[in-house]
């Protein structure tokens, strides 16, 4: 009975490491599997209209609003607006508090759905201060310009 | 002046923590023995230099002195004075310089008091301390001097990020930085335990308030983070898997496996090398947040500052650390003895379950948190958020609450499940009962429904240990453990009950409409301008009853800050024992597309967005972990107390001894 349930140390240290080992390496096999289904890819304009992610997936789509595209649903809180990369724009619905620094003509990152053409977002992430910029609105630059010089 | 007294402290300092390294590490060898008297003093001193020169930096702050470029870019003279010193470490440069304070300190500290290892193990401890605060200090002195100065002066400074102008930041930053500094302390015991291959109870023992003390700041610093995202954000969310948060959560869970294992290791002789490797992750990951947190290579609502030097310098330091570490360890792990043998049903293989099961956690969280960054090198953007988080640690914190709820009540070596079986009826049916309320309530989905479960078994389970003892007898050490598993379950509840109860209105209301939310009639009374110090502001009038109750007041703002300008909402929290109202004020509505906003004057004819929610049981997330750091702090109570008796003890024995010798030789 006490030989049986107890190993050698040095065996018992051996199975502790081999549980180890076994337990991470599920993690990361199942954090992997995960990670390629449930990763949130995110997408400018041009992207989402070339090639539609699925509705049931969330994205996130950045690109500036368009200058005179935003409107105000009669309920008050919705809002619409175009968002544009300068090749192509996407309309966008969003049901909520705006963030301070959204405004049109800024650039912006919003997170959510696309559902029949129309981009549903549950989140909108605006310029959060002076100083922070989300790292996918830096590189939109040249964005940023074609759509100055288009309006 | 001060300014450059500060910097001329910060180099001695780092002088010092070679001298230290230099010291410590020669000192072990035969050959180097003659200087093992200066390595403690050294420690001291530079943890005052250091110290000092944060002062200098506090001062600065304190009379917004804008001739220092860090004071001018960060701060602002008209500021209340709690901002302005907490706006010292509200930046990149202060941060730093506060973290190399606490390590300093803490070095110091354990210079000055821990006696209880063997000295060669404590000088090359402290080595390695110095080891650690050297890559840091180098950091500070040669990629971001807090201290430069700044010509000409400006007349005014930029101010500080209106989010982080609240009392929770005053305290959340340095509670977190203790934490993780504790950890490097942890590390710097494994560290020297490893050199002198002295892995056993005493290092154990000696590296346990350390671990303790480091988990319970960890504990309170993400406990308080949660709670100010969630009021300052105003989404309504306690918990949002932001990088940042990770960061945060990452070392906690290494902490609470390595105070689990040190357990193992200080009362089993079990554990050894395992110990050492979780000593060793505990402080990488604090690395690791801190290299995410301040390269701001991942984007988060958190990130003060974008800079890649900093990034790549804080990563070589990471590397440098983890990497000296771990060739230790693979060259001395062979050579630590094994430990003492113990069955799979005994505490010592629930406690072993409960390592493998946070470790697992851990490397869900991290992955999920580098995994942005590896596929953005491919040139795809992604972003990971709760639809992977929150399922896949469930995956493995289901089975270690489950666990949590058992080991407790096992022996150590050797136990078997019979024996405790019946003790284990009173929490499965308080999980029962709640699995058959929550589906009789109906519409909850899986996650909340597994947590409603599992909360009350978990609860009942934890007081379990108390049963059948005399409460005036069970050490303290042993209530903190029931007070910590006690908070992991109220938390639970509060966790579920949020995501499954919670009711979230969104309207447009005129002044005097009403809108119900869950039990709670809103009224908007009214819309005011109000003015504070530095800001300006919208304030809602809100009146909310209950069941036709007598109503309460609430103040949601929407405030502008003029530096630098900008406008965050502010929201107004009624709590009670069931649960909480949660009101945020948003923009006035245009109700014509296009239109300009009303002007002031005409404040009550307009239309007002509002955000209500109900979250019943919401404050028992943070209640909880005020009494998981409550367990802790009455565990590392416990076990000073028990230290110092033993200390005073072994004292009065060597008094006694020398009193029978004085004896002895009065009568030869």
């Amino acid at each position: 009975m006490i030989k049986s349930d107890m190993l050698k140390p040095k065996h018992q240290r051996l199975v502790l490491l081999g549980v180890a080992v076994v337990a991470l390496l599920g993690a990361a096999l199942l954090a992997v599997w995960a990670l390629r289904h449930q990763a949130s890819y995110f997408y400018v304009p041009s992207d989402i209209v070339s090639h539609p992610p699925e509705s049931d997936r969330a994205v996130r789509l950045g690109g500036m609003v368009v200058k005179g595209s935003m409107h105000n649903a009669p309920d008050g809180v919705t809002v619409r607006f175009l968002v544009s990369d300068g090749k192509a724009q996407v309309p966008v619905r969003f049901a909520g508090i705006r963030p301070a620094l959204f405004v049109e003509g800024s650039g912006v990152v919003a997170e959510g759905h696309l559902v029949a053409g129309t981009f549903v977002a549950d989140n909108l992430l605006a310029k959060h201060d002076e100083k922070y910029v989300p790292r996918e609105m830096k590189d939109m630059g040249a964005a940023r310009k074609a759509v100055a010089q288009t309006q | 002046m001060l300014a450059e007294l500060g910097l001329a402290a910060l180099w001695l300092a780092a002088a010092l923590a070679a001298l230290q390294l230099g010291a410590g590490m020669l000192a072990i060898t035969p050959k180097g023995a003659e200087l093992a008297g200066i390595v403690r003093p050294l420690a001291v001193v530079q943890g005052v230099l250091v110290a000092l020169a944060f002062a200098a930096l506090v001062s600065r702050f304190a009379v917004t002195d804008l001739s220092v470029k860090l004071v001018a870019e960060n701060s602002h003279s008209a500021k209340p004075m709690i901002y302005k010193i907490a706006g010292t470490w509200g930046n990149h440069e202060g941060s730093m310089l506060l973290w190399v304070t606490i390590m300093g300190l803490a070095g110091g500290f354990v210079a000055l008091v821990e006696r209880r290892l063997p000295e060669r193990t404590m000088l090359a401890t402290l080595g390695g301390q110095a080891f650690v605060s050297l890559g840091f200090y180098a950091f500070l002195l040669l990629a971001s001097n807090p201290f430069e100065r700044l010509n000409p002066v400006p007349a005014e400074g930029n101010g500080l990020n209106p989010l982080l102008q609240d009392p929770g930041l005053a305290f959340h930053p340095p509670t977190l930085y203790v934490g993780y500094v504790g950890l490097s302390v942890a590390f710097s015991f494994a560290i020297g335990a490893l050199i002198t291959r002295e892995v056993g109870p005493a290092f154990a023992r000696a590296m346990r308030p350390w671990v303790l003390g480091a988990w319970i700041f960890l504990t309170l610093g993400i406990t308080a983070g949660s709670y100010w995202a969630y009021y300052v954000l105003g989404w309504g969310g306690w918990w949002f898997w932001d990088p940042v948060e990770n960061a945060s959560l990452m070392p906690w869970l290494a902490a609470t496996a390595l105070l689990h294992s040190c357990s193992v290791l200080a009362s089993r002789n079990a554990l050894r090398a395992w110990t050492v490797m979780l000593g060793v992750v505990a402080f990488s990951m604090s690395m690791v947040g801190t290299f995410l947190v301040r390269s701001g290579i991942l984007t988060s609502v958190h990130a003060f500052a974008v800079d890649p030097k900093r990034g790549s310098f804080i990563l070589a330091l990471l590397a440098i650390n983890i990497g000296a570490a771990l060739v230790l360890f693979g060259l001395r792990a062979s050579t630590v003895s094994e430990g003492e043998r113990f069955a799979v049903t005994s505490r010592e293989g629930a406690l072993v379950f409960n390592n493998v099961m946070l470790s697992s956690i851990l490397g869900i969280v991290l992955l999920g948190t580098l995994y942005p960054l590896v596929t953005e090198a491919m040139g795809v953007k992604v972003s990971v958020g709760p639809p992977y988080f929150t399922p896949m640690s469930a995956v493995f914190a289901v089975p270690m609450l489950v666990v949590m709820a058992v080991g407790p009540l096992l022996r150590w070596r050797r136990d078997r499940l019979a024996r405790v079986r019946a003790g284990l009826l009173l929490p499965l049916a308080a999980s029962v009962l709640a699995a058959v309320l929550a589906g009789l309530h109906g519409g909850v989905a899986l996650m909340p429904f597994i947590g409603l479960t599992l909360a009350p078994g978990v609860v009942v389970a934890s007081l379990l240990p108390l049963r059948g003892r005399r409460l005036r007898h069970v050490p303290l050490a042993t209530w903190g453990m029931v007070v910590a598993h006690l908070g992991i379950g109220v938390a639970l509840m509060g966790m579920a009950c949020d995501s499954a109860f919670s009711v979230q209105r969104l309207v447009a209301a005129r002044v005097g409409e009403s809108t119900m939310v869950g039990p709670w009639a809103v009224k908007l009374a009214g819309v005011a301008p109000v003015a504070g110090q530095n800001w300006t502001a919208l304030e809602g009038d809100l009146v909310a009853s209950r069941d036709g109750s007598g109503p309460v007041r609430l103040a949601p703002q929407s405030r502008t800050f003029w530096a630098p300008v900008q406008t965050t909402s502010v929201s107004a929290l009624h709590t009670v024992w069931d649960g909480q109202l949660y009101t945020v004020l948003g923009d006035e509505v245009a109700d014509d597309a296009g239109d300009m906003p009303t002007p002031a004057s005409d404040l009550a004819h307009s239309r007002w967005q509002l955000r209500l929610w109900w979250k019943p049981f919401v404050p028992l997330i943070w209640a909880g972990g005020a009494l998981v750091a409550l367990g802790g702090a009455l565990a590392l109570l416990g076990r000073l107390a028990t230290d110092l008796r033993r200390y005073v003890a072994r004292g009065k024995i060597v008094d006694r001894k020398q009193r029978q010798a004085l004896a002895r030789g009065e009568r030869a």
